[in-house]
């Protein structure tokens, strides 16, 4: 049996399940108690908590995010939450000079397996508040990194990572909260870290993507059909370890490839997917990859330049158009 | 700044000009913020808006008692310091609508109002990233003789950060002219102080860097003034940095997101209380600086200036797309 339930609410679902089978786990970050998280998905669970588990931290990322390293080598099975992934800078050393090291650095004498949630988004609010950097984390080895899309992968990776052995940088995106989808009627749900999943199959051009991106890429996907072009769309759901072999046999199918993120194009993850697909697919490809990203300048908050500043549908669509008018076996390259 | 005449109004630290005039200031941040909240409910101003009412004469009061040379960094509560240090009302009202005449073009709407021209370095919103600003700003001042006191205004939550003590420690071991004007309105969001700092008053997180400290009522408006001048003497007199806290509270929400379920009904009646608008205007009457009606009219042309403010922002343009590219780098870049 599944359910129809929002990411909002598997995540909630699945942060409450992990909590109520597993005394170690315990929730910690700025105002997800008494104000409720500001996303609102740790809404009412001090109450059904307390403050023991649900621990209401000062603002200082570096030390939220250190103390949960800790707690997890000493046993616990912390959610450090940061309130948005602009602050996950403040508690960069934290994650990527501990938390990403520990299991190798000491020969596999013991792991951290903490997991950080935080979440992308924008909205109008300006240069330091709009940033997407899941491609920084991405980088590291030693974390994992989910950047899901559907609430299905939102519940069953956040339950793996709880259950899990590694450090996982869990990112969310602050405008698909709302966003619904089938989630299995099961209180031992969960996911494989890893693999991308072809969601929609077509013909013509594959797009990949993940998180918000990948509702844009349906949504071109969508209305591209009505005119005959079946997009294939490849939600990629996991950056690190990054499942760029289904891309690559997608490819072998279309020959064509666009990728799509919110972030700044250059050096991005959509720069490592082409690459790998290039070197997996090269023959195959019969137009160079369209990449999609925001423009390169910091976030201003006036809304006309941000809306100019990030992809949308209209922009998938005009990238796929793209790939498609380009034919390497043609001369108009 | 107040003007540098000597006389004094008997009971007050200022004289009749002064006192009027940061009572208009106080008067124009509160309207100003009223006018926020509409516009915001009407769309016309979005993303993240956190007003200062209650807490006016924090702002007004300390920059009274500052020189235009000085430094101003604020956080992203920042409305109430801009206005206070003369910003135009129209053009920061502007900015929250992201207009081309705001006074950051529209890039950066109410978390990040600046004037340089003004030495107002501009509203920050990475809590406590601002104050390691300011140290660098105070260094450059001493570095360079100019005879610069450095200010930065921030929240309680502010600091529990790490970049809180660095600063702290910097500007006491580099004996840096700085000014840490902590304003404690009890809460961080919604986390009230209690949970999150080990330490109730901020104070005394000044003790650890054998830092000069003192709390001050920041409901009151001319003991802001004198407070700030006390510290202000001390740091131009090349003795170091100064710690203020300014005990306040937020009548309203942290933000317009702000569900407010972490604090009772009651607890904001009781703060409300000590409004400091209507406590300012009390002690003038009874002092018999200004009449009634004298103030009447200043609250009146202060409701009037930022009416004309939202005509002003609502009738400016949005900036041009073709800027979009503007002041990501200072030299050009020259490669295709
Ligand atoms: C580094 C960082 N972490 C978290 C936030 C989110 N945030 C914005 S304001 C705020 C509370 C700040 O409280 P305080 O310093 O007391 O200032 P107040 O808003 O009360 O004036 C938080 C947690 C942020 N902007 N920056
Ligand atoms: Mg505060």
């Amino acid at each position: 049996m599944a359910r129809e339930i929002t990411v909002r609410d598997a995540l909630r679902e699945a942060l409450r399940e992990e909590m109520d089978s597993n005394e170690a786990v315990v929730l910690m970050g700025e105002d997800i108690g008494a104000y409720g998280g500001s996303f609102v998905v740790t809404a009412g669970f001090l109450d059904e908590y307390g403050r023991k588990r649900v621990i209401d931290t000062p603002i200082a990322e570096l030390g939220i995010v250190g103390s949960a390293v800790g707690m997890a080598m000493g046993g616990m099975r912390p959610v450090a939450e940061l309130m948005t992934i602009n602050f996950s800078l403040l508690a960069m050393d934290q994650i990527v000079n501990h938390a990403a090291k520990m299991y190798a650095m000491f020969n596999g004498q013991f792991t951290a397996p903490v997991v950080i949630r935080t979440a992308s988004g924008w909205g109008q609010l300006a240069a330091t508040h709009s940033q997407t950097f899941e491609g920084w984390y991405a980088h590291v080895p030693g974390l994992r990194v989910v950047m899901p899309a559907t609430p299905a992968d939102h519940k069953g990776f956040m339950k793996s990572a709880l259950r899990g052995n590694d450090p996982v940088m869990f990112i969310e995106h602050s405008l698909i909260y709302r966003n619904r989808g089938e989630v299995p009627d099961d209180d031992d749900f969960t996911l494989p870290m890893e693999g991308a999943e072809v969601r929609r199959e077509g013909e013509h051009v594959t797009i990949a993507s993940w998180s918000r991106g990948y509702y844009l890429a349906m949504a071109a996907a969508e209305e591209l059909a009505s005119e005959g072009i079946e997009c294939e769309v490849i939600d990629m759901r996991v950056l690190r370890p990054m499942d760029t072999a289904t891309v690559a046999e997608s490819v072998r199918k279309t020959n064509r490839l666009v990728v799509v993120e919110e972030g700044w194009k250059t050096l991005g993850v959509g720069s490592e997917i082409s690459a790998a697909v290039q070197e997996q697919a090269f023959d195959y490809l019969d137009a160079p990859i369209e990449r999609v990203g925001s423009l390169e300048v910091p976030v201003p908050y006036n809304r006309q330049m941000e809306r100019a500043v990030f992809p949308d549908k209209d922009t998938v669509i005009e990238a796929v158009r793209t790939v498609l008018a380009k034919d390497i076996n043609t001369a108009n390259v | 700044m107040a003007s540098t005449k000597k006389s004094r109004t008997k009971g007050f630290p200022l004289e009749k000009d002064d006192l009027l005039d940061m009572y208009r200031q106080m008067c124009l941040i509160r309207e100003f913020e009223e006018a926020c909240a509409q516009q915001y409910s009407m769309g016309k101003i979005a993303g993240f808006l956190h007003l200062y009412i209650g807490e006016e004469a924090i702002a007004v009061g300390s920059i009274k008692a500052m020189e235009e040379r000085d430094h101003v960094l604020t956080h992203y509560r920042d409305h109430g310091y801009a206005l206070a240090l003369g910003l135009d009302t129209g053009e920061v009202m502007a900015e929250l609508f992201g207009k081309e005449t705001g006074v950051t073009g529209g890039r950066g709407g109410s978390m990040h109002l600046a004037d340089a021209s003004k030495n107002f370095w501009g509203g920050y919103a990475i809590v406590s990233g601002h104050l390691l600003l300011t140290v660098g700003l105070a260094y450059a001042s001493k570095y360079l003789d100019e005879d610069r006191v450095a200010v930065c205004y921030f929240g309680d939550g502010a600091t529990n950060a790490g970049a809180f003590h660095e600063a702290m420690n910097m500007a006491a071991v580099w004996n840096l002219p700085v000014i840490f004007m902590c304003e404690n309105n009890l809460y961080g969001m919604g986390t009230a102080v209690e949970h999150v700092s080990a330490v109730q008053e901020m104070a005394k997180k000044a003790l650890a860097y054998d830092m000069p400290a003192m709390q001050v009522d920041g409901q009151n408006v001319t003991e802001m003034y004198e407070k700030t001048k006390e510290a202000l003497d001390h740091c131009r007199s090349g003795k170091g940095p100064y710690f203020i806290e300014a005990l306040t509270y937020r009548f309203r929400g942290h933000s317009m997101a702000d569900p407010e379920q972490y604090r009772e009904r009651e607890e904001i009646d009781q703060y409300r209380a000590y409004d400091p608008i209507p406590l300012f205007r009390d002690r003038l009457i009874e002092e018999k600086v200004a009449k009634e009606d004298e103030l009447e009219k200043i609250q009146k042309a202060a409701r009037e200036e930022v009416e004309a403010a939202v005509k002003f922002a609502d009738e400016s343009k949005d900036p041009d797309l073709d800027t979009l590219g503007d002041f990501v780098y200072a030299d050009p870049i020259t490669i295709k």
